[in-house]
């Protein structure tokens, strides 16, 4: 198998080349305005001592900051019809309540609410009124609106009334493209709504942005499949992105974690991602990082995405260096530092420098900084371990000591010993984790849904079925299926024996 | 009759406070407060008033929603379906109520009045009858007073109306009207007995809305100003800090409609080396500290986020979260023999004798 990752960061472009289970090069490239170009070059770079030439590349999975992006700048967003399934209930709280106003006003084009939607043991809660529906769709025609996000009750558990209103959509705008909240999990439903209603305003910029992505790839002479990774550390088909852009939104710390990972081959450890301004600390559960559970805001948008439970700290190879009283961090000279740093003739003090200092790293004018001695740089880098000891402490969920993988371009500060961890593991090409973890993202399905009546063992079962049978409809090898999370949670007061379970699989890309 | 209004700002708090309240339970505030966002933007305002300002003969209505809390986050209860319980109760009594006042102070139920009161141009009385959340109507202080416990109405949002006219005890109008809120889905509008002035007086437990949004003051303005908002939080409530940890462990089951279970913790900082067990019904009951019972109801457990201050609940809490453990002192009303035969800890099925974190 062989694989290009690539990780758009918002100062460099990462590309990697894995072969048969190695990284064969790894080069970096500053990100360009357009993305594409630094993709581009990225990929001539990587081609540039003849790697590349007359090989068979399995894929190219890209990982990019692009969507999110648009969100928090309010740029490059479609106007969106809102289409919502469950009057009379949840009238007083309709699409976009809790929007903050500036992006509400960018992104919604109409609110259509009609009676539909179903009860969480799925009874019917009302019928689908169908001719309301085409109603409303007429009167989004009508407002030239062609990105439509429908959202009903308990979709999640029968998504019937949102697949039957969006083909009562397509027969009025048959080039509509239509975002289901049911597509987007999860139970809760603003939350689920807010996802769908962000993924219908994307519809633009991802069809732009995937295409520029497959033109970059093409122009680089690679013929390969184009995936993008998503939040959750897998991996989706282009066409797939394209349909579901929100699940590409925050892939870069995943990568990261998921490619410390893949280069110091352990699946359970803690991970420690520092950067030039923060350091990212997770905990890897079977190569995957753990998530969060809670509302994550995009934007200042309430969603309950798929994302990484993640504490940043501010420490980073950056880090402003205070000498008396001894401080580190969090402010940090972030991208100046080959100009500002004291060891390349600027005059903030910062953890490179001392680590320039102490023979750590070889890099600017040592004679620079001569003036630090050895127990200086010490208390300095004790500091920097006392910091990251704190965080990797309240990152952990084990009682005993851990493995911790320090990866990116400041893992120079982590020492070879910290209390709690049982090792610390520095890796080769570890400053291009990112871009590693994109090139071995895997193909994931997930169900969370109720069950009535089932015993915990036959619920759990059903749950891993349907989990199976998603992963594989997303491109997945069933034969490489396995289990990463397993979660069942008894609901009160619902009668029969209520249990909602939450199961979610991987696997490897079928072969193409 | 004293009245005040309440600011938007207010409310903000009120919802931070009372979820803090929620000792665990009670579902999050988060939706009502949204309501409340949206009433006052289109120019409805809410007003709070003392039980000492009720004549003895007014009648007051008490507003709850029940429920699942996942089905409230599906089916989003609007403020005119709570409105329309109040007046579903009217109706059935062929009274005016002069006032609304919450059921538990403690979790969504403690922001829903001010939802229906928007509607109704009444005022929210500053008083409950829990101060907190607790799983089961006989719970109340007006249960520990002996006042009975029907009517009630419940209300669906397609048009249902129920009232549990008659039953023996509280225990009755529980599992009745649980029956008739599963068969419309797991949640409905709900207002509860009616009150006379004097008796929300003699068995209310007063001033529960502000302490509410004192608390949520004091956790707001800690986040803006990037202060520690646990000492916030004890700076406006004789409370006492417990416990910093992290969870390490939730085994939850549902059983008889309840969500109960036990949560673990491994302790941070100045508690390192120490480990911390939760038992819960739907609310924080009893805390055990290396094994040593540690807090237990009627003294309210409050798990908060470390960071931000704000309450964590026992059906969200998950694996690594950091937080920290305080005590909240309880209305007094608990405390006499036969508050703790409601709800002490034997109430729960622990054999325990209550022994207050406040005595020592």
């Amino acid at each position: 198998m062989r694989r290009i990752g690539i990780d758009v960061g918002g100062t460099n472009t990462d590309a990697v080349l894995i072969e048969e289970g190695k990284v064969v090069r790894a080069v970096k490239a500053p990100t360009s305005e357009d993305v594409t170009t630094g993709i581009l070059d990225s990929l001539k770079s990587l081609g540039s001592t003849g790697v590349l030439a007359g090989k068979k590349i399995d894929g190219v999975m890209i990982g990019t900051t692009h969507f999110i992006n648009a969100v928090v700048q309010r740029r490059s967003l479609t106007k969106v019809a809102a289409l919502r399934l469950g009057m009379p209930a949840s009238a007083s709280l309709p699409p976009f309540c809790d929007w903050p106003e500036d992006l509400a006003a960018l992104v919604r084009g109409g609110v259509w609410m009609v009676e539909g939607g179903h009860e969480y043991d799925g009874r019917l809660f009302m019928p689908l009124d169908e001719a309301a529906v085409t109603g409303a769709v007429q009167e989004m025609k009508a407002a030239g609106l062609r990105s439509v996000a429908i959202s009903a009750i308990f979709s999640p558990l029968d998504p019937g009334h949102e697949r039957r209103a969006a083909e009562l959509v397509a027969a009025v705008i048959p080039d509509a493209v239509i975002t289901c909240s049911s597509d987007l999990g999860r139970i809760g439903l603003l939350e689920r709504e807010n996802a769908g209603l962000l993924n219908a305003a994307l519809a633009d910029l991802a069809r732009d942005t995937i295409a520029a992505f497959e033109t970059a790839i093409a122009d680089s002479g690679i013929a390969a499949p184009l995936f993008i990774t998503q939040n959750d550390g897998t991996v989706a088909e282009a066409g797939q992105a394209r349909r579901l852009p929100v699940y590409s939104f925050a892939s870069g710390a995943t990568n990261s974690m998921r490619g410390a990972a893949y280069l110091s081959g352990l699946a359970d450890a803690m991970v420690i991602d520092v950067g030039g301004t923060t350091a990212d600390v997770g905990q890897l559960k079977h190569g995957f990082p753990r998530e969060a559970n809670s509302v994550v805001k995009v934007g200042g948008v309430r969603t309950l995405f798929r994302m990484p439970d993640l504490l940043s700290i501010g420490l980073g190879g950056g880090s402003h260096v205070q000498l008396d009283p001894l401080k580190v961090g969090p402010v940090s000279v972030g991208y100046r530092l080959l100009k500002e740093g004291i060891a390349f003739g600027g005059r903030q003090l910062t953890t490179t420098d001392v680590a320039v200092a102490s023979g750590v790293l070889n890099l600017g004018d040592r004679k620079k900084v001569a003036h630090l001695d050895a127990a200086t740089c010490k208390k300095v880098f004790d500091e920097a371990a006392r910091l990251a000891e704190e965080a990797i402490d309240r990152m952990k969920t084990e009682a005993g000591d851990v493995p911790l993988i320090a990866v990116g371009g400041g893992a120079f500060l982590i020492p070879e010993k910290l209390p709690g961890v049982s090792r610390v593991v520095h890796v080769e090409h570890g400053d291009c984790a990112n871009a590693v973890g994109a090139a071995i993202a895997q193909v994931s399905g997930e169900c969370d849904q109720i069950f009535k009546d089932l015993s915990r063992t036959d619920a759990l079962a059903a749950a891993q079925g349907i989990a199976n049978d998603r992963a594989v409809a997303a491109g997945a090898a069933r034969a490489s299926l396995t289990t990463i999370e397993s979660e069942d949670m008894p609901l009160a007061y619902l009668p029969g024996n209520s249990v909602r379970v939450r199961v979610r699989v991987v696997g490897d890309v079928a072969a193409g | 009759m004293k009245r005040r209004q309440l600011s938007l700002d207010d409310i903000e708090s009120l919802a931070v406070g009372a979820w803090i309240l929620g000792t665990g339970g009670g579902g999050n505030p988060y939706l009502p407060l949204l309501n409340m966002r949206m009433l006052y933007k289109d120019g409805h305002r809410v007003e709070l008033m003392d039980a000492a300002d009720l004549a003895d003969d007014d009648w007051v209505g008490t507003v709850a929603n029940m429920g699942a809390p996942l089905v409230g986050q599906e089916r989003l209860t609007d403020s005119l379906t709570l409105a329309k319980a109040v007046t579903v109760m009217e109706r059935h009594l062929g009274r005016r109520f002069a006032a609304l006042m919450s059921m538990e102070i403690g979790g969504a139920n403690g922001v829903r009045p001010f939802m229906a009161a928007a509607h109704l141009n009444l005022p929210v009385v500053d008083s409950d009858t829990m101060g907190r959340a607790y799983p089961e109507l006989q719970m109340t202080s007006v249960a520990v007073g002996g006042l009975s416990g029907d009517p009630v109405s419940l209300v669906d949002v397609r048009g249902f109306e129920s009232i549990v006219h008659k039953v023996p005890n509280w225990k009755w109008a529980e599992r009745i009207g649980r029956k008739i809120c599963v068969e419309y889905g797991s949640v409905a509008a709900t207002c509860q007995p009616p009150r006379t002035g004097a008796e929300v007086k003699q068995w209310g437990i007063h001033g529960t809305t502000t302490k509410a949004i004192a608390l949520g003051t004091a956790v707001r303005k800690a986040q803006r100003e990037h202060t520690d908002p646990v000492a916030a939080i004890l700076s406006v409530e004789p409370g006492k800090l417990l416990y910093t940890g992290k969870v390490i462990d939730v085994a939850r089951r549902a059983t008889e409609g309840f969500l109960r279970g036990i949560a673990r913790f491994d302790g941070i900082d100045d508690f390192r080396g120490s480990q911390l067990a939760i038992n819960f019904q739907n609310e924080w009951i009893v805390a055990h500290r290396d094994g040593e019972p540690l807090a237990m109801t009627p003294d309210l457990i409050c798990v908060l986020d470390t960071a931000s201050g704000e309450a964590v609940g026992s059906e969200t809490i998950r694996y690594g979260q950091r937080v920290t453990v305080i005590a909240l002192p309880p209305t007094p009303i608990f405390l006499t023999a036969k508050g703790l035969e409601h709800v002490g800890p034997r109430a729960f099925g622990y054999d325990l004798d209550f022994r207050s974190v406040f005595s020592s």
